[in-house]
């Protein structure tokens, strides 16, 4: 970094772009951001996105459509079977995509078997684990003596909850699942297939959704106890008035008035899916990407892996008899997650670093 | 028997025929009798909620079977079991009344454990069998009311890829009892072709799991040729992919029943846009062969199955009299105590007058 500085010392800003031009109080400090973007730009970026809820509800489509190339587990194979499997699975298919020289490492984790079966009980367990297991990996690495440079992260960042569009109110299982993976990691509700409501049908669900959200304490991302500042606030106020969004996906294009546009033909008109008119996958892709795509990051790092981290150290602490590990199942009550955990004494941390170890 | 040669050749139509004896106006006199006595059917919808199932069934027989209804939220479901909720209405076109009960299935498919909701159908549908078994083979045998049910329409998901195991073990267990007819709802979430393919895959599924769906019986051969190719079609169309409205809606100048979209309007009855009409006519039309095929061959082997174990399913009922006889002789016992009690009250009263005592017990 001292080299970019050097570099970018003797060139002094042009004309017109700095009002102080020519001002001896001009130091260059604003010259960091272009350092961090060149930089950012290098590395890359990681996105973990998780796609949850029942068959057939255009998930593997959704994510075509979000990233516009076939990022689906479905694309990946070469003949998709859809059958519904026994027991949910958990499978996940990454991919190396690229726009205007910004490199990203996408995740897309999908959950084919989740709220098939005749008894889905606990149908949400085999996902908490998962989610659970990737801040246990990354924790590993990061309490580890010699560790990488930059830890892989394959945290889940952000899990897209398909809600059926049946227009009357949520499932006990979708209030079930939202109430307990809204904890642990941050949950975007979507209502899948929403061609199938009219605009009036659309509006009466989505407030009975959220004041059922209301009713059970789920918190979905925006959270509302993590905005920074009023400006912050203001903004996520407005996205969350209208959470959860009507979606409609599609990967083939159709020509309407002459442009080539992304949507569903049918005999009474076609759907666009990125006319706001028609749905609102224009405001879910651009919360997700283009505005706040790096929010769901940090919140993921800094407040539900903080989260997590703070229970395990605290429950290797507990006691050498407590075996570390255990994938927890009741969540604790409260915890303020921007309080760090001191690691103690050396000889502490050290001892834990030997349960831990010991335990993989 | 050239009388009788001369009866066969005198066919029916012209009564100044010398063969004529005149019983080719039995149907009509049937006709009229039943037109008199009205029909009854028994329609039984069962599908996850959500589906758009009272939304159908009103637009089936344009009226509003469910005028004062509260769907209740995520948290009252929970606690819920199936329930069974029977609304009949009695409708009458051009002099035919049709007395219709329609049977819904609250709560279905609703709980996060669904392995118990059909359990509750089943023993409805039962419960009207022996019902009717026990009517049938009483002594008053005129005013038997025919509750069974007579056709059952079970609302498949548009979203999903074909059948759900649930809905695979529903039709398992009950289409030895009841006509089931499957029917595709919401399917304006489907592109043509979606729909081709669904049908196509449930249909499949179907055969590989070997349930027994309600086949229309084809076209007699007399029939005309209209009434034939009506016939290829709806058979062909199985299961029927519907929308259902109520609503009335501006377009291309008239005024039509149909869901209005950012996009454009999806019409109820137009075949182009979904099977309604379909489903409309093979109801209307089949109406008396589901009945047939109820009575003959699911009410049949309700019947024989039962009776078959009838020796050890008799005793509950001599029991049940016995018990009401039981009852009726403690009620008497009550009654009896009661006026002893009222007696007793009355000569306390007259002592006390007669003492002078204003003291009552």
């Amino acid at each position: 970094m001292t080299d970019s500085a050097k570099l970018h010392q003797p060139h002094p800003p042009p004309k017109g772009e700095r009002s102080h031009a020519g001002d001896f109080s001009y130091v260059g400090i604003d010259a960091i951001l272009e350092q961090m973007r060149r930089k950012a730009m290098k590395q890359g970026f990681e996105l973990n996105i998780m796609v949850v809820g029942q068959s057939g509800l255009g998930k593997s489509t959704l994510m075509n459509t979000l990233f516009k190339s076939k990022v689906s587990r479905k694309s990946a194979q070469p003949n998709p079977e859809e059958k519904i499997p026994q027991t949910i699975e958990i499978k996940s298919i990454s991919h190396d995509i690229e726009e205007k020289g910004v490199r990203m490492k996408l995740a897309v984790i999908d959950t084919p078997g989740f709220g098939d079966q005749i008894n889905n009980e606990n149908c949400w367990q085999p996902i908490m684990k998962f989610i659970n297991d990737q801040y246990e990996a990354y924790l590993q690495e990061e309490i580890n003596i010699d560790r990488k440079k930059r830890i892989p992260d394959s945290r889940v960042h952000c899990c897209i909850y398909f809600i059926p569009p049946t227009g009357h109110c949520l499932r006990p299982l979708d209030v079930e699942f939202m109430r307990r993976l809204s904890k642990v990691v941050n949950i975007v509700p979507v209502i899948a297939k929403a061609d199938t409501l009219t605009l009036e049908e659309r509006d009466d669900f989505k407030q009975t959704i959220r004041e059922e959200l209301r009713a059970n304490g789920i918190d979905v991302y925006p959270q509302k106890e993590f905005d920074e500042d009023a400006e912050d606030r203001l903004i996520n106020d407005k996205i969350r008035e209208m959470i959860p969004f009507a979606v409609v996906g599609s990967d083939q294009e159709y020509q309407v008035n002459g442009k080539k546009l992304l949507g569903r033909k049918t005999k009474w008109g076609t759907i666009e899916v990125e006319n706001i008119a028609h749905c609102e996958f224009a405001y879910l892709r651009d919360l997700l990407i283009r505005t706040h795509m790096q929010n769901i990051k940090d919140i993921t790092g800094s407040i539900h892996y903080e989260m997590y981290r703070v229970r395990r150290l605290n429950e290797s602490n507990a006691g050498p008899g407590l075996a570390p590990g255990q994938a927890p199942t009741l969540v604790p009550a409260h915890t303020n997650g921007q309080t760090k955990v001191n690691g103690g004494p050396p000889n502490g941390m050290a001892a834990q670093c030997e349960v831990l170890t010991h335990e993989m | 028997m050239s009388q009788a040669d001369k009866m066969k050749q005198g066919q029916f139509t012209n009564p100044e025929t010398p063969g004529y004896v005149g019983f080719a106006n039995l149907p009509n006199q049937v006709h009229r009798k039943s037109v008199k006595k009205g029909f009854e059917f028994t329609l039984m919808v069962v599908g996850e909620s959500g589906l758009g199932k009272s939304t159908l069934i009103n637009s089936l027989f344009l009226t509003d079977l469910y005028p004062e209804r509260i769907i209740p939220g995520a948290a009252e479901k929970i606690e819920r079991t199936v329930q069974i909720e029977a609304s009949t209405v009695e409708i009458e076109e051009r002099g035919v009344k049709l007395r219709l009960t329609v049977v819904d299935t609250p709560g279905y498919g609703d709980a996060i454990n669904s392995q118990d909701c059909f359990s509750t159908i089943i023993s409805y549908i039962d419960d009207q069998f022996e019902r009717y078994l026990h009517d049938e083979s009483g002594l008053n045998r005129r005013h038997i009311v025919d509750n069974r049910v007579h056709c059952c329409f079970y609302f498949i998901s548009p979203l999903g890829h074909g059948l759900k195991p649930l809905d695979v073990q529903f039709m398992k267990a009950i289409h030895n009892k009841v006509n089931v007819v499957p029917v595709i709802a919401k399917a304006d979430t489907l592109t043509l072709r979606e729909r081709e393919r669904l049908k196509r895959r449930i249909l499949d599924e179907i055969d590989e799991h070997g349930i027994k769906i309600y086949h229309l019986p084809d076209a007699e051969s007399d029939e005309d040729e209209d009434f034939k190719e009506q016939t290829r079609i709806l058979k062909a169309s199985i299961p029927f992919a519907v929308v259902g409205s109520n609503q009335q809606i501006e377009a291309k100048g008239k005024k039509v029943r149909g869901r209005l979209y950012p996009w454009g309007v999806v019409e109820v009855e137009n075949p182009e846009h979904n099977d309604f009409l379909k489903l409309r006519t093979m109801l209307i039309t089949h109406m008396q062969d589901l009945q047939e095929v109820t009575q003959d061959l699911h009410y049949e082997n309700f019947r024989s199955e039962r009776l078959k174990r009838g020796g050890s399913n008799r005793k509950p009922e001599p029991e049940e009299t016995d018990k009401d006889m039981i009852l009726q002789e403690k009620e008497a016992e009550l009654r009896r105590m009661q006026e002893m009690i009222a007696k007793m009250q009355l000569q306390m009263q007259k002592q006390g007058d007669g003492e002078g005592d204003g003291h009552h017990v």
